[in-house]
């Protein structure tokens, strides 16, 4: 029943803020900012919890199963092991920022702003509980409408078009998971008489080679959409741009990881044999994207959009690390989903800081900002220091288990995907160098944090820092995951 | 005829009594809201009737008709269509200068030809339920006869309707010259007796499927949808798009069990061509258009092509696919039509682009069902048209049609686009403050309903699932 609450909450809430805007226009807000932290609290005590004894031989701790539709073998299904319980205390977390983010930047039509961003919130936590995969679909797809709202509505110069441009990408994606989804389906149904959904089920799906690497390649194509992974990343420099802060910051640090989550999740225990087969050539994509994400990022002149590519880069370490099969780069996809999303998250609200000060995203008319803005600079240096991986701050730890796994698997990839660490050096002290250091054009008079600003941000130094420090809580509890289990038998 | 053939037909007999006396209403006296009611009236007594049935299904009354429970659902959802569309008519004629009870008759008697063909079994019964509803369409689509577009749009109906009836008739006449019998089940038992079917029969399929292809509005036979749905009154329209295809769609579903259609390849090659042709024209054609009306005429035809893929994947799953997929797209249809019907004003239809800016903030209830209606016809999660294209590629990957799936996925991308572009048109900025219009209540009731009904089968689908599931068994 818990697993229901952090679907329903969301979603329930998403009603409540539409229909409360009729009371007051600022009423949305704060049933938004409730849920969001009533869903962070109940995600935050499990998490604190003493694991409990595990469920039915897997690593579940809690489990919900409803049939749904029997006709089709489709039931309501929910289950929480270590990796979504991350993924749902990420959610709740960014979900309450980005919250926060949208307190003054969103003016007009507040109620149905707020239903759109809960109710993206909502399919976000599906997705990351769903142990059924037309569910899974299900959920995947009910993401991407309020978003297309939230980027078409509330975003900037060209939203339009890159509104359109995401759902397009990211749909054509999911169709063709759904083909594959329904592919498995029939397989499995052909070879043990029993049709479902269910991924306990369908994990032990006999089949031949070429189909199982055919289904994968289909589950992948929606994966490596959202990613996003080169070639298919030119969506998201759009969308991100184009979006409103909280939208921007809801799609780097949550709905790119579901298609990291995604591939944690079902190809690879799915599809172990296609899996192993096509790896290398992932890994590849994966290096190629983090150099190329990590060159064009060093072209941008808009902040947003430099931004935009980073993650482009920084994601082709989680498709480096997802590939490279064994524990030790594993671990560190999950500790780069979580700080990778934290990072690029505090990056977009600091552009939207900026942004409500300056009414510019353009590092060339910025520039020696620093003496107007000593806080915000501050904590700039810090987020940018975490892009850049410097030890001592979450993402370096992350980069390195990933490097150091990979290693083990394709040193000659490992190597590649090391370059990177270079140029994010290169495009990330750009960030500091254009907006905080050098000449300013004009005197700036800038207010510098508002109390509001400073409770939205600080709480992310503090996170980035405690896992840079402290990362053995989180690697502890994502060990108790499907995939984990899966590298373990292998290398045995 | 014994008491059981009438109750079995009872929805027909109501139905057509009501037109009589609703000709007689209109001679004694010419009142709109009265018409208005008892056509209302007389199509919840014939769905009430719906209830009352012999026991023993199928039930045959020789030679010219059969009700099984795959009739009866579909008479229900042809007559709940037409109910819909009743409901929506009443402003939007009262806006209008014209006459306007006669409307109601000819309505009455098409939904007569529509029930006909449901459930017929012979090609006589085949052909007056297509005639009765036809001739009543030509009335319909010219009904309002000052408007520039209305005449064009009903002549073109008729010459082009005309037309395919001859090809109709000439291809029974064919089928019926070789196998010397007019009853489906006969030309099925006639054709397992001959070893490969004759010339004849073969060519009197291919005429038959012109007569059939015209009316379900599937490429090549669909120039006539973008016209007729652009000339057409909005409500006329909706009922072409549901009540005029939903029961040929039903007839050719019955007639191609009946007659083994499964076991021809290259019947089933024809469909598949056929398929593939009416999603990509009505997609690549919808994409161009700036006239809402014609942007759903195209919509629909690619629709007709998603369900022509499940109705090829054929056994159980494709069967139920079609006739899930069928209801969601009569709710859609009638939904969208039902919006653009209440947005007209007594001049204009609201059918260009620009009359749907920023509707969000002037309706906001009715761009609400417009992007529910919308979103479903994409195929988004919620809405039974989800479940709707779920179920025909659920249906299609278990016959294996892979190239026939990729090409719907292509296609519904291409759609999205469209239909989104569509959304995004309503949710625009606003520069002045509107004027809001009254809405009349049984038309937003109507919609609010369908959307709900949309929501209800988007999300718990099992109940109709079950439904389609019990109908298609107790057919074996």
């Amino acid at each position: 029943m818990i697993l229901l609450a952090f679907i329903l909450f969301p979603l329930i809430g998403a009603f409540l803020a539409w229909a409360s805007a009729a009371v007051h226009a600022s009423l949305p807000r704060w049933v938004a900012l409730l849920v969001m932290l009533a869903g962070l609290i109940l995600a935050a005590g499990i998490w604190i919890q003493p694991e409990p004894a595990s469920i039915a031989g897997a690593d579940w701790r809690y489990v919900y199963h409803q049939p749904w539709m029997p006709r089709f073998g489709i039931s309501l299904s929910l289950a929480m092991d270590g990796l979504s319980l991350l993924m749902i205390v990420l959610t709740f977390f960014l979900g309450a920022l980005a919250v926060l983010v949208s307190w003054d930047e969103i003016q007009d039509r507040t109620g149905f702003y707020f239903f759109n961003l809960l109710f993206v919130l909502g399919g976000i936590a599906g997705v990351f509980l769903v142990m059924d995969l037309f569910l899974f679909y299900f959920f995947w797809e009910v993401m991407l409408i309020p978003m297309y709202f939230l980027i078409g509505i509330w975003g900037h110069g060209h939203r339009l078009y890159a509104a359109l441009k995401f759902f397009l990408f990211t749909q054509a994606g999911g169709l063709l998971m759904l083909l594959s989804i329904l592919g498995l389906y029939f397989v499995h149904g052909a070879s043990t008489g029993v049709y479902t959904f269910s991924y306990a089920e369908l994990l032990q799906t006999p089949m031949a080679q070429s189909t199982g690497r055919w289904l994968m390649l289909g589950f992948m194509a929606a994966f490596l959409v959202k990613l996003p992974a080169f070639p298919f990343h030119t969506w998201l420099p759009d969308a991100h741009t184009e979006a409103p802060t909280a939208g921007s910051v809801i799609l780097a640090g949550l709905l790119l990881k579901t298609g990291a989550y995604g591939i944690l999740r079902f190809v690879l225990p799915l599809f172990p044999e296609a899996s192993h087969a096509f790896g290398e050539w992932f890994m590849l994509m994966g290096a190629i994207g983090i150099l190329y994400g990590g060159q064009l990022a060093y072209a941008q002149t808009d902040f947003k959009r430099l931004v935009a590519y980073t993650s482009v880069s920084h994601m082709g370490f989680v498709l480096v690390g997802a590939f490279a099969f064994n524990e030790l780069a594993y671990q560190g996809v999950v500790m780069q989903m979580i700080t990778h999303g934290i990072s690029t998250g505090a990056l977009f609200m600091i552009a939207g800081v900026l942004y409500e000060r300056l009414h510019t995203r353009e590092l060339e008319k910025m520039g020696g900002l620093w003496a107007a803005l000593p806080g915000l600079g501050t904590i700039t240096m810090v987020f940018v220091m975490a892009s850049l991986g410097l030890p001592g701050l979450g993402n370096f730890i992350a980069e390195f288990l990933i490097l150091a796994g990979s290693w083990q698997a394709y040193p000659w990839i490992a190597v590649l995907a090391a370059i990177g660490l270079v140029v994010a050096t290169v495009y990330s002290l750009r960030i500091m160098q254009k907006v905080f250091f050098g000449i300013s054009l004009k005197e700036f008079k800038l207010k510098d944090m508002s109390l509001r600003e400073a409770v939205m941000l600080l709480p992310l130094v503090i996170v980035i820092i405690w896992l840079g420090l402290f990362p053995q809580r989180v690697i502890d509890t994502a060990a108790k995951g499907a995939p984990s289990v899966a590298f373990q038998n292998k290398d045995k | 005829m014994s008491t059981n053939d009438l109750l079995a037909l009872l929805p027909i007999i109501l139905l057509c009594g009501a037109s009589v006396i609703a000709m007689l209403l209109v001679a004694v006296k010419r009142n709109h809201r009265v018409m208005h009611a008892f056509t209302v009236a007389a199509f919840i007594v014939a769905l009430l009737a719906l209830f009352r049935q012999p026991d023993t299904m199928p039930y045959v009354i020789a030679p010219l008709f059969v009700v099984d429970k795959f009739a009866l659902f579909n008479t229900g959802l042809i007559l709940a269509a037409g109910l819909s569309v009743l409901l929506l008519s009443y402003n939007y004629f009262e806006q209008r200068e014209e006459r306007k009870e006669e409307y109601y008759i000819l309505l009455l008697l098409a939904t007569v030809g529509g029930l006909v063909l449901l459930s017929s079994r012979h090609f006589i019964s085949l052909f007056l339920g297509l005639e009765t509803m036809s001739i009543s369409l030509y009335g319909l689509i010219a009904y309002l006869r000052t408007r520039e577009r209305s005449d064009e749009a009903g002549i073109k109906y008729l010459l082009l309707a005309a037309l395919s009836s001859a090809f109709l008739l000439f291809g029974m006449a064919l089928v019926y010259a070789e196998s010397g019998t007019m009853d489906f089940v006969g030309i099925g038992q006639y054709l397992k007796g001959v070893n490969e079917a004759p010339v004849a029969v073969v060519a009197g399929f291919g005429l038959m499927l012109i007569g059939v292809g015209f009316k379900l509005g599937i490429v090549p036979f669909h120039m006539w949808a973008p016209d007729i749905y652009e000339g057409a009154p909005l409500p006329v329209a909706a009922y072409i798009a549901t009540v005029s295809k939903g029961s040929m769609l039903v007839l050719l579903m019955r007639f191609y069990r009946d007659v083994n259609g499964y076991d021809y390849t290259i019947l089933w090659w024809v469909f598949a061509i056929i398929a593939m042709a009416s999603m990509f024209v009505g997609n690549w054609l919808a994409l161009m258009q700036r006239n809402v009306k014609r942007l759903l005429a195209y919509s629909s035809i690619s629709h007709m092509g998603y369900i022509l893929i499940a109705f090829l994947a054929g056994q159980e799953a494709g069967q139920e696919a079609v006739m899930f997929y069928l209801v969601a797209y009569v709710i859609t249809s009638i939904g969208a039509f039902g919006v653009l019907a209440l947005l007209s004003d007594s001049l204009n239809d609201a059918e260009m682009l620009e009359d749907f800016s920023g509707l969000f903030w002037r309706q906001p209830w009715l761009a609400a069902i417009f992007t529910a209606m919308l979103l479903s016809l994409a195929g988004i999660p919620l809405t039974a048209g989800f479940i709707g294209k779920f179920y025909v590629v659920a249906a299609g990957v278990s016959s294996g049609l892979w190239l026939l799936l990729a090409l719907l996925v292509v296609n519904s991308v291409i759609g999205l686009f469209y239909y989104i572009r569509l959304v995004a048109v309503m949710f625009q900025p606003l520069e002045s403050v509107p004027v809001r219009k009254r809405l009349p209540f049984f038309g937003v009731f109507a919609l609010s309903a369908l959307m709900l009904l949309l929501l209800w089968l988007g999300i718990y689908p099992s109940v109709l699932i079950a439904m389609i599931r019990d109908m298609m068994l107790s057919m074996g």
